[in-house]
């Protein structure tokens, strides 16, 4: 029991605002020490899960393109064409994207896309685009940016289960095998598909609704 | 073989000129910060555990001190370049995509496992080739820009990296288990429909507190799937794992601890709400986890 006191320390932490990284190293601390771990022993296996994990951070070599690209007008540019599409709206836009995004993913082409390389560059800008032509005053920028990143998100993680060599899939045929029951990584895929469908329906959903929303705040109140 | 170690070289060599550039403008904090990530990129496997366990505690104490600086304004983007600007932004997708196809029939040379992340980063060079050839980009330019954005980003850079790393940690003191043999507790004897939200439930809610549905899984399956729905119920083994780890992911949309999913795209978006993508994300994730819910249950009852 006493082992959640770290669950306690990062929500508190989380809560009370502290430096998040601060709260993380004290969360691990503290739960080690629950655990009847030398610090030290927690210093060494934090150190050596940071380096095993090295590739989370890795994208940010994008960065260099993306920053030029984006001072010599690439988010203009993306603006600029999304206003001459007729019939674009920020929901058609986005239920596009999170087609794109699901296929992709579901033919393991994980980072191909993602929130540094595809949504601040071109996405955002052009649902915001899509949503100024349908009438968007300023407020509503930052719930279409945010909704431009949680779609990317959502596609991701909901077409991925279906490309056989993911992690999780693997995660799953390993675990299940402890437990002497064998099976074949597309028998675990077929599974993700009518998640993966209910998926693109909720939140193609609820993309239609902010077209809707957007169209009313439109019109003078 | 090419794998990680070109990818982080090639990390290594970004996060080291951005140390440099932020030297030449005196922001010391912001480049120990670079420089530090540089060094774990270029040595991490020669450090050993302890000294990645202290370049770990002197990031947070860069962190902590409140003294990174974000980025200056840049002056408004000039559209010079027309739509050709498109090219140099659409080559590393494309890049990743094919290089993906390609490298994975080519093991000897690739790492297949490592095939996309090795691809992008052969895009991204490309793309710096383009920037340099189409749009007349001096060498520095690209990454004096990609300085500003990191400082932008500043040390929730390496955020998700470090929750990764206390998953570790938690699952070296047996955190799992416990939470595990709490929600088992819960279950009343017999009830089908009990162990199904259990799972499920338990799958969505272990996710939140630890940021990732991988380190959910093997808790959950050893605490319900296997034991109550598996063996118990004679449910299909693939479909309650399959399953159960989606409703994990709906978990990973409504929490702060999957930050690279979560919380970086609200600073690479510049949103004023740094929990708005988590927002945005919660009217989706719960309908989803109940249908997943509904589904688990209509095949086995």
């Amino acid at each position: 029991m006493l082992v959640l006191a770290g669950i306690v320390v990062i929500a508190g932490g989380f809560l009370l605002r502290f430096n998040p990284l601060l709260v993380i190293v004290a969360s691990a601390l503290v739960t080690g020490l629950a655990a009847g771990l030398d610090p030290l022993k927690v210093l060494a296996t934090f150190g050596h899960a940071f380096n095993e994990t090295r590739y989370v951070t890795a994208i940010y070599i994008v960065l260099p393109v993306i920053g030029l690209l984006e001072r010599r007008g690439l988010q203009a540019r993306a603006r600029s064409l999304v206003a001459g599409l007729r019939g674009a709206t920020t929901g058609r836009l986005l239920a596009g994207y999170l087609l794109f995004r699901q296929v992709t993913a579901a033919l393991g082409l994980i980072s191909v896309a993602g929130p540094a390389q595809t949504v601040r560059p071109l996405v955002a800008p052009m649902a915001e685009a899509a949503a100024e032509r349908q009438g968007a005053g300023p407020d509503d920028a930052e719930r279409v940016k945010a909704m431009a990143a949680a779609t990317d998100t959502v596609g991701l993680f909901f077409g991925e289960d279906i490309f056989l060599a993911v992690g999780s899939i693997l995660l799953m045929k390993g675990v299940l095998e402890g437990y002497g029951i064998i099976l074949e990584p597309y028998q675990l895929s077929i599974w993700a598909i009518p998640t993966a469908i209910a998926a693109f329906v909720i939140h193609g959903m609820r993309l239609m609704l902010l077209d809707r929303r957007l169209a009313r705040g439109a019109t003078p109140r | 073989m090419i794998g990680l170690n070109v990818v982080y070289a090639a990390a290594a060599v970004t996060f080291a000129i951005f140390a440099i550039l932020s030297a030449r403008e005196r922001r010391w904090a912001n480049t120990l910060f670079y420089a530090l990530i540089a060094l774990s990129f270029a040595a991490g496997d020669r450090l050993g555990d302890v000294a990645n366990g202290v370049l770990v505690l002197a990031l947070v104490g860069i962190a902590a001190s409140g003294r990174m600086r974000r980025g200056e304004a840049a002056a408004p983007a000039e559209d010079r370049h027309g739509a050709r600007v498109f090219i140099p932004a659409l080559v590393i997708p494309a890049v990743a995509l094919a290089g993906t196809l390609i490298f994975k029939r080519m093991p000897d040379v690739v790492d297949p496992k490592q095939a996309t992340l090795v691809a992008l980063t052969l895009g991204v060079v490309i793309a710096l080739l383009l920037c340099a050839a189409m749009l007349r980009a001096r060498p520095v330019e690209p990454f004096a820009a990609g300085r500003g954005l990191i400082d932008d980003i500043g040390w929730v850079a390496v955020m998700p990296q470090m929750l990764a790393s206390l998953g570790a940690v938690f699952a070296l003191a047996g955190v799992g288990q416990v939470v595990g043999s709490l929600i088992g507790q819960v279950i009343p004897a017999g009830s089908i429909l009990g162990a199904v939200l259990a799972y499920a439930l338990g799958m969505a809610l272990f996710t939140i507190v630890m940021g990732n549905a991988f380190a959910a899984f093997p808790v959950m399956a050893s605490a319900v799937g296997v034991p109550l729905l598996i063996k118990g119920a004679g449910a299909d083994a693939a479909m309650v794992a399959a399953i159960g780890m989606l409703a994990g992911f709906c978990g990973t949309l409504m929490t702060p601890m999957a930050a690279n999913f979560n919380l970086l795209p609200a600073v690479l978006l510049d949103l004023k709400d740094k929990y708005a993508v988590i927002r945005a994300q919660v009217p989706t994730a719960l309908p989803l986890l109940a249908f997943n819910i509904a589904l688990l249950y209509a095949m086995i009852a």
